[in-house]
């Protein structure tokens, strides 16, 4: 099983050498499309993967782009970063214009500097990772995706200037996903200095009760809340907070956003904030990009399908406003253009991030979650 | 001060959760010296039945306390019954075996309850109806004490004062002293001792059960799982308190509890299982017999 598997992977590594060069010869602008395409991750490469070849033949049919046909070059590297290296190899001998990809942090990060020495740009409709754009290193990557600590920066935001909180207690669960937030968050209310992180607690979860913690949050006076973790320990504490007449405000990340707080929290629940991914499917481009997806494959699109549809619809408005495909010119166009995507209006900061995706923060109000505008 | 008052009563009120499932641990362990791993089982199951009953009696229109008294006797009868089977299957066929092997039974046990609601009910949190009322008259104080925690520290006392009064003054009371003290003994004396067994078991079922019943209405949800950690944890407070000891388990259950509150205040939440076991291997090390228990010598 596993050597006809490894057969196989050599056969295709051989025909993918063999078959573009036959592309050469035509005047194309070539893009190339690197992730997961087989493997267990494959789920998070293939929407990707085919939004991109649905929009190419699309725009194809009606003549291309400024004239020219698109090329469409699909690279596995199966998430993993040692595979992505020969990959981005490839793609780069194969003369590709562009590439949207990466799919994992890993993998994109072992990609991007043969990118970068190629002067090859990179938008990538997946890779979270942070310091993927902060750390400057990789000035040709964007992404059409909030970074992981989107969504940290977002409710640090949200708590000291919406709601003018000075003194801010910080709970989390002391897991990955919690505290992760947790950091992010205290992280951003330091460098923020409009308010003062006052507490900053793990609970454990599944304890009896929180109310010597809720008791602690009084104390030190705190005048809002901000949780990292999941719905049952943020119940438990809104709880206990109105148990203990505790009227501040509460601020959890998505892993709060859903039914399960709702039902559990019951009436405790109402008023408690919580940031999420923006709701995209009212957007027009969204809806259009979804139902062209269903006539054609039959099916509902996959994990990062919109993600991945806006990064093309990004790279070809970029082309197109550019003029070509000089790296320059593409990278100017890239930050200064405005376009709109399937996952929204956007176009792309100094550092390469999406201006205009990721979360929201929405807020219980009459039992149900409302996207607050 | 006022920050100190907050915690103690936060400690007493989790204090009087972990006695009333302690006791049963300290009860079982006293008469057969067994410890009843799948007692905190029993406590999850009485409050799933009384999150089951108390939806029943909402449809028919019934009202807060009387819905909690209600489903709080009826999951007092559902878990005396469990603990009775219990016993029954899991423990009585293994009497006369070597002492691990009812050990493994009751872990057995604790498995199979836990795995049975998570199939027969669900894996998911479940809302519990907060069945006790806002009392007026806790307004003023509710910040540090609510009602809720009032109920808790009123039920758990009456309680605990009926159990001494059940053990000191009545006919199976006696017996089960009698039993505790020497098994052989008390059976040539006429005392029927499996039925005393059987009646501990039922005792401490009840305790746990009116704990899950409290403790569901006082934090709002429930899973299969809840049985775990407060099993621990009450197991810890009984031999906090000397284990086989009545009042011991009590003790140490109410110590435990302030303990985990004034470490999470007082030095962090995230730490407050840190603390808690440390006490405990403080007062064994000091104290190797518990709290209020006797050091027994082995009879060989």
């Amino acid at each position: 099983m596993r050597k006809s598997v490894i057969k196989k992977l050599v056969m295709v590594a051989l025909l993918s050498l063999v078959v573009p060069v036959t592309g050469f010869a035509a005047d194309t602008i070539k893009i190339g499309i690197a992730g997961p395409h087989t493997g267990d991750l494959a789920p998070y490469g293939i929407p990707t993967k085919e939004a991109v070849e649905m929009i190419a033949a699309e725009v194809n049919a009606a003549g291309g782009v400024l004239g020219k046909q698109i090329e469409v070059l699909p690279m596995d590297d199966q998430c993993k970063p040692e595979i992505a290296t020969n990959a981005a190899t490839k793609l780069v001998s194969q003369g590709v214009n562009l590439v949207i990809g990466h799919v994992c942090s890993g993998a994109t990060k072992a990609a991007l500097g043969i990118y970068n020495e190629a002067k090859i740009i990179a938008i990538s409709p997946s890779a979270t990772n942070p310091p993927l754009t902060q750390s400057g290193e990789y000035p040709n990557f964007y992404r059409t995706i909030a970074p992981d600590d989107d969504q940290g920066k977002l409710a640090a935001n949200f708590v000291a200037d919406k709601l003018g909180a000075k003194k801010i207690a910080i709970i989390h669960d002391k897991g990955d996903y919690g505290k992760g937030f947790a950091d992010f968050a205290q992280q951003f209310i330091e460098a923020g200095g409009k308010a003062k992180v006052v507490l900053f607690e793990g609970v454990t979860p599944g304890a009896m009760d929180y109310s010597a913690v809720v008791q602690k949050i009084r104390k030190e006076g705190a005048d809002a809340v901000i949780f990292g973790g999941y719905h049952p320990e943020a119940s438990k504490l809104v709880a206990q907070m109105n148990k203990k007449r505790m009227k501040i405000p509460f601020v959890g990340p998505d892993g709060i956003k859903g039914d399960g707080f709702l039902e559990i929290a019951g009436a405790d629940a109402e008023g408690v904030y919580a940031t999420g991914p923006m709701d995209v499917t009212s957007l027009d481009v969204n809806k259009k990009a979804r139902a062209d997806y269903v006539k054609k494959y039959g099916k509902e699109p996959g994990t990062f399908f919109d993600q991945g549809y806006a990064a093309m619809q990004s790279a070809l408005n970029a082309i197109k406003v550019a003029g070509g495909t000089d790296y320059a010119a593409l990278e100017k166009a890239l930050k200064s253009s405005y376009v709109d995507t399937a996952v929204g209006k956007i176009k792309f900061d100094k550092k390469g991030d999406a201006e205009g995706v990721g979360f929201s923060v929405f807020q219980v109000k009459g039992g149900k979650f409302v996207e607050l505008k | 001060m006022q920050y100190f008052l907050e915690l103690s009563c936060s400690g007493l009120v989790r204090g009087s959760i972990y006695a009333l499932i302690a006791l049963g641990y300290t009860m079982v362990y006293g008469i057969i010296q067994l410890i009843n791993f799948a007692h905190g089982e029993v406590y999850m199951i009485g409050a799933f039945i009384a999150l089951i009953v108390s939806g029943v009696l909402t449809i028919y229109g019934f009202s807060g306390f009387s819905i909690l008294i209600l489903a709080a006797l009826i999951a007092a009868v559902y878990a005396a019954a469990y603990g009775y089977t219990l016993e029954k299957i899991a423990y009585r066929p293994l009497r006369n075996a070597p002492r691990l092997s009812p050990l493994i039974s009751a872990i057995g046990m604790s498995l199979f309850l836990q795995n049975y609601v998570l199939l027969a009910q669900t894996p998911d949190f479940l809302p519990f109806p907060s069945l006790i009322p806002d009392f007026d008259f806790m307004e003023p104080i509710a910040h540090i004490m609510g009602s809720a925690e009032l109920v808790i520290l009123v039920t758990s006392a009456i309680t605990m004062i009926a159990l001494t009064v059940l053990i000191k003054y009545t006919r199976i009371g006696k017996a089960m002293r009698a039993t505790q003290q020497d098994m052989t003994m008390a059976r040539l004396v006429g005392v029927n001792v499996d039925n005393v067994i059987s009646m501990t078991f039922v005792i401490g079922s009840v305790l746990a059960a009116i704990g899950g019943v409290l403790v569901g209405s006082y934090i709002g949800q429930i899973n299969f799982y809840i049985g775990f950690m407060a099993g621990v944890k009450a197991f810890t407070a009984a031999v906090l308190g000397g284990i086989g000891n009545i009042p011991g388990a009590a003790l140490g259950a109410l110590v435990l509890g302030l303990a985990e509150s004034y470490a999470a205040g007082y030095v962090s939440s995230a730490y407050e299982d840190v603390f808690a076991f440390g006490v405990l291997v403080l007062i064994l090390i000091l104290r190797p017999a518990g709290l209020l228990g006797k050091a027994v010598k082995q009879k060989v």
